[in-house]
């Protein structure tokens, strides 16, 4: 019996109740993708914040001083050269950056017509060494036409787009806890409407409150447990497949959806989880019940 | 109507009870149950028999007066102490009220297991008491399975299993022939003896006469006290009841009473 007590109440017979664990099974698959979901952009968010947080780049406005352009760049570089924390920096070339320009510009476009830019692309050794407020004070002290940009106004956005979509996808699993929830509390009303006779006896042969709930309680604990389970044996399987699919596909366009130990755990802990949710909101709901009883 | 002791077991002054918007099904109902008393409840059909015995095991409230249970005022009470009134309370109900899905064992034992007695003596003392009510045979049918005589016991036994320390019991021989109703009368004789305040609620004058006890009479709602006033020793009034039985019981022995003798097995004592 895993430890639950013996039940007065014949709760194992309720038709009702039967199709609990169905539908907790199916709100937890939603939440098993949904978590899913979470932890992946979470760990993409960390990958992509990374990937471009050890680079920034310079930016040299075009004059129509020649002469100044390159006293530009010859001033840049030795700033560059003198500031600690700085691995390696690379000019781009004119040619590379006509490739990055033809998609709006047109292959037909005279480079010699346009006032382009000087970019360096500047990579970071180490970010703590590295003084990013003071590079750019010296920078701009003697070279005014060069800005820097350390790609955060880009970042931001992209980690903002990413907390909006977990935010959603925390509203979805708020959604589908309530729903949960709503769930148990219609079959444990129904059974309190069922058993209503049986609950009277026990009440007037002086059962507390607590000893009826905790009958209803255990029962909800273990539908919803069973239901756990089985939509978790429902939704791995399917977060794998999702993931096999991306990996099959352009790597690099997709987030990573591989899993480590402490998101393997918090999937393992999800019907354990809902089986609590359950057993807490059968529980207050008999309470509750039977409080207006005398 | 003799005194509203303190020490009484149930007390009620000036109480009233209507449902709802209706007529007053009770009106000024004032009596008190000094600890081990036995009082028989009659009345005619409507008089508000179950409505003054579901008073007395809270399962209603009153609309006016004061209930005093065990000296606790009832309306002052807080709710989370209801149960332990509650379980000082034996409930013979009309229909038995068993749970259809429990075994007989299980119906019985439900009050002990409500009040967390370890399940080694829950199991001695429902089948000590499952044997001495003629029940042993039926430990493990269910309730449905049973007649309706055996389902009076059923819900006799569990009603007194946990000795409690007032026993109410709502026409608890109408289903039974007039051997089972004796029997279960000196059941409630015995239990008295030992202590139990005992209210029967009965529409068998014949039973009430042949006891003796003293009677609380419902008429369309109210109460009068006949032939005793509860309030003497439990004790005298035992052999007082005896003796009124003896008076009313010819001293011969009667078939009833030799198939009872042998039906009994003695010393309920010892699981009470």
């Amino acid at each position: 019996m895993l430890g639950i007590k013996r039940s007065d109440l014949p709760l194992d017979n309720d038709a009702h109740s039967r199709f609990l664990p169905w539908l907790i099974a199916f709100m937890v698959f939603l939440a098993v993708l949904a978590i899913g979901g979470i932890l992946v952009l979470n760990a993409t968010a960390a990958r992509w914040d990374q990937g471009v947080g050890g680079t920034l780049t310079v930016q040299i406005a075009a004059t129509e001083d020649p002469a100044r352009d390159q006293n530009n760049l010859q001033e840049v570089l030795n700033v560059i050269a003198a500031a600690s924390g700085i691995e390696r920096y690379v000019i781009i070339e004119e040619e590379h950056m006509m490739t990055l320009l033809e998609p709006w510009l047109g292959s037909s476009a005279n480079v010699n017509d346009l006032p382009l830019p000087k970019l360096i692309d500047v990579g970071l050794a180490d970010e703590a060494q590295f003084d990013l407020k003071d590079f750019t004070r010296t920078l701009q002290a003697r070279v005014p036409d060069a800005t820097v940009d350390d790609h955060r106004i880009w970042l931001q956005r992209l980690v903002n787009l990413i907390r909006t979509v977990e935010f959603i996808a925390m509203a979805i699993l708020v959604f589908i806890a309530l729903a949960t929830m709503g769930t148990v509390i219609f079959t444990t009303r129904t059974g309190l409407s069922i058993h209503k006779e049986a609950i009277e006896v026990l009440h007037l042969i002086g059962a507390q409150d607590s000893y009826i709930a905790g009958q209803f309680a255990a029962r909800a604990m273990m539908l919803g447990l069973k239901g756990g389970l089985i939509g978790m044996a429902l939704g791995l399987p399917a977060l794998y497949l999702v993931g096999s699919l991306a990996e099959s596909l352009e790597e690099a366009a997709l987030p990573d959806l591989s899993f480590g130990p402490i998101e393997w755990a918090i999937f393992a802990i999800i019907p354990l989880c809902v089986a609590g949710l359950a057993m807490t909101t059968a529980r207050s709901t008999v309470l509750r019940s039977l409080a207006r009883m005398l | 109507m003799s005194g509203l002791s303190k020490g009484s077991i149930a007390r009620f002054e000036n109480v009233g009870l209507r449902y709802g918007l209706g007529p007053e099904v009770l009106q000024d109902v004032t009596f008190s149950l000094a600890p081990g008393s036995f009082h028989f409840l009659v009345g005619e059909s409507g008089a508000g028999k179950s409505s003054l015995l579901k008073l007395m095991y809270l399962a209603l409230k009153p609309s006016r007066g004061l209930i005093s249970l065990f000296g606790s005022d009832i309306a002052t009470t807080p709710r989370p102490k209801f149960p332990a009134l509650r379980c000082k309370i034996g409930v013979v109900f009309q229909e038995f009220r068993l749970l259809g899905h429990l075994s007989t064992f299980d119906n019985v034992a439900l009050p002990l297991r409500v009040a967390g007695i370890k399940e080694a003596d829950v199991t001695r003392h429902v089948t000590e008491l499952l044997e001495w009510v003629g029940l042993k045979d039926h430990m493990k049918s269910r309730p449905p399975t049973l007649s309706g005589g055996q389902q009076q016991r059923v819900s006799i036994a569990r009603a007194v299993i946990a000795r409690p320390k007032l026993l109410l019991a709502d026409e608890p021989t109408g289903n039974v022939d007039d051997t089972m109703a004796l029997r279960l009368m000196h059941l409630f004789e015995e239990l008295n003896r030992l202590g139990t305040t005992i209210v029967v609620a009965t529409h068998n004058m014949a039973l009430v006469d042949r006891l003796g006890h003293p009677v609380m009479r419902l008429d369309e709602g109210s109460l009068s006290m006949i032939a005793g006033s509860g309030n003497k020793s439990p004790a005298r009034e035992w052999r007082e009841s005896r003796e009124s039985v003896q008076a009313v019981v010819p001293p011969r022995r009667t078939r009833i009473d030799d198939d009872l003798d042998d039906a009994d097995p003695p010393g309920i004592e010892n699981f009470l």
